[in-house]
């Protein structure tokens, strides 16, 4: 069976390339520290596979992960001096590719998909040839590597390094937004291990009104906005509250349709999710990615629209769930 | 109870705008501490936690063939595609692509789209140049006020962000569904059909089109009055970076 590990072991390649581009440019603001940063990510995300098979002792990674996050949150992180083309090269370059320009960036979901959705289908012998949940990604993978081979054979690029050259570019732009992702997931981890669930559903389950039909739904889908955007995931919110409210109360109390006050609470939890900057692949990595001098901006915009929609669940949970 | 010291240190942390890697870091070695966990746990939990959401960081591995076809001039193709279709407002076509977003999700296609996947190669620079058409910049030598770049860019993920999360729910075989429907059958003894969970996301994925959809088409009315305020030929280089 073929796990997601070796698309980690390319990630983790790609990040060591940049790595050894980054310290081999004199130029460059900060070559040591963020040299020593994006090569250090490379190999950890090497190790990660031994740590999962539990062949090596994870506190070693857990050591070289606190080195990241001192190298990248003491601001030791810089970007090396651009070497892309210019605005003018940009326009020339474009009329004459022309819309075949597209064809490398529509070959990235279009494979995904394809392979997200015959990968499972995949069997030899009776086995199935994609471990279960690892087909998204490695479509994602086989996507991103068809694409580069469609874009080099389309382009002919100056040398081998140039698309590495313009991923450390990206890469750079994005800098420690890159490992707070993860960094988020174990703080779930540690979060859920301390009890930190435990005493929110206990606040929860103490406030709620539990006689007035209508108030227990708002805490119910109020509760999970803010769960959520205190853990940055409604996943995480979702046991608890229900547990402490959507179960008992809702459902228990007041004879609740448990499909439809389960489906829309998740959907109030989703709403946290767009406010929080903890659910920092949707918020804060997009915003990085677009070079943008307000991390914040894409939850600005969606503020609005997350108050709005927290509203519209809270009262259909309340008119067509009972 | 003192555990949620942890949370109110995130919550600190962020307000004072310290740089969140630091604040989630240490917020979670506290809160581990007080919860009981020992040191060698703790540096455990960062290793599994490290190594087991490895996932999340994938969208790396397009970064390379991404940064190559901006290389080659991506951005200005996309401004010259869009001056060809006049009716194509910013705020039209974030909003379409939210809808195709949306409704992608919903059938399961939920890796069609993403930040680096669409929104910076395609969405991005074809909302940006819808806008500078409007204002009549002459791309590349003027560029977009920042402020008016910024606002393009925040919509143009957040157009991405509202699709996939009020689409993906209608997709019986999506990690939402699936986590409620094995969470309440195996500590309440229900059976939930993922299929009754999904339509239940379709009134509330339908309202939710409708009001992110008309905020991004209010877009260009808020761009007209930035606009107005910021004379165009006073535009800063900043907003061409991209």
């Amino acid at each position: 069976m073929i796990t997601a590990e070796w698309l980690y072991w390319v990630v983790g390649a790609f990040f060591l390339v940049v790595a050894l581009l980054i310290l081999s440019d004199p130029s460059h603001a900060k070559r040591w520290t963020s040299g020593i940063f994006w090569g250090l990510l490379g190999l950890c995300f090497f190790y990660g596979t031994f740590v999962i098979a539990e062949t090596a002792p994870a506190w070693v990674l857990g050591i070289a992960v606190l080195v990241l996050v001192a190298i990248a949150g003491t601001g030791q992180l810089g970007k090396g001096t651009e070497v892309t083309t210019s605005p003018a090269d940009r326009e020339a370059s474009a009329e004459r590719l022309r819309n075949r320009l597209f064809i490398p960036a529509i070959t990235v979901p279009l494979v995904t998909v394809i392979v997200a959705m015959l990968g499972p289908k995949l069997t030899i012998g009776g086995e199935p040839v994609l471990a279960t949940g690892t087909a998204t990604l490695t479509g994602l993978g086989i996507g991103g590597l068809v694409a580069l081979i469609v874009a080099f054979v389309l382009l002919r690029p100056p040398s081998l390094a140039t698309p590495f050259r313009e991923g450390a570019r990206l890469l750079e732009a994005i800098g420690w937004a890159a490992l707070l992702p993860q960094m988020l997931s174990t703080l779930g981890t540690l979060f859920t291990q301390a009890g930190v669930g435990v005493a929110v559903g206990d606040i929860a389950a103490w406030v709620v009104p539990e006689e007035i039909r209508f108030w227990a739904v708002v805490a119910y889908c109020v509760g999970m906005a803010l769960f959520t955007i205190i853990m940055g995931n409604a996943f995480a919110a979702f046991p608890i509250m229900t547990a402490a409210i959507g179960w008992p109360i809702l459902v228990g109390n007041f004879g609740g349709e448990p499909a439809a006050v389960f489906a829309m609470g998740m959907l109030a939890g989703f709403c946290g999710t767009l406010c929080t900057p903890m659910a920092a692949n949707f918020n804060i990595v997009p915003a990085a990615l677009l070079e943008m001098k307000d991390k914040y901006g894409p939850i600005k915009a969606q503020l609005p629209t997350a108050g709005i929609m927290l509203v519209v669940t809270t009262v259909f949970m309340y008119l067509f769930a009972f | 109870m003192f555990v949620l010291l942890g949370v109110a240190l995130v919550v600190i942390g962020f307000a004072l705008r310290i740089n969140p890697l630091l604040v989630v870091t240490v917020s979670g070695i506290v809160t581990a501490l007080i919860g009981g966990i020992g040191p060698l746990d703790i540096l455990n939990a960062f290793g599994t936690g490290f190594a087991g959401s490895r996932s999340v960081t994938t969208f790396a591995i397009i970064l390379p063939v991404i940064g190559l076809i901006e290389r080659y001039g991506l951005q200005a193709q996309a401004s010259r595609l869009i001056s060809g279709l006049k009716g194509l407002t910013t705020g039209r076509i974030l909003a379409l692509y939210m809808v195709v977003r949306q409704v992608t999700a919903a059938i399961g296609l939920t890796t069609i789209g993403g930040p680096a996947q669409t929104v910076r190669p395609l969405v991005y620079p074809m909302a940006k140049a819808a806008e500078e058409r409007r204002l009549g910049l002459d791309v590349p030598n003027q560029a977009l006020p920042e402020k008016t770049a910024e606002k393009i860019k925040a919509f143009s993920s957040s157009s991405d962000t509202v699709g996939l999360f009020f689409g993906e729910d209608v997709f019986v075989a999506v990690g939402s569904v699936l986590l409620i429907t094995s969470f309440v059958d195996t500590n309440y003894g229900l059976s939930l059909e993922p299929l009754n969970i999904a339509l239940w996301a379709i009134p509330v994925g339908i309202v939710a089109m409708l009001v992110h959809g008309s905020r991004l088409l209010m877009l260009d009315r808020t761009l007209k009055t930035m606009a107005g305020v910021v004379p165009a030929t006073a535009a800063t280089r900043a907003g061409g970076a991209l």
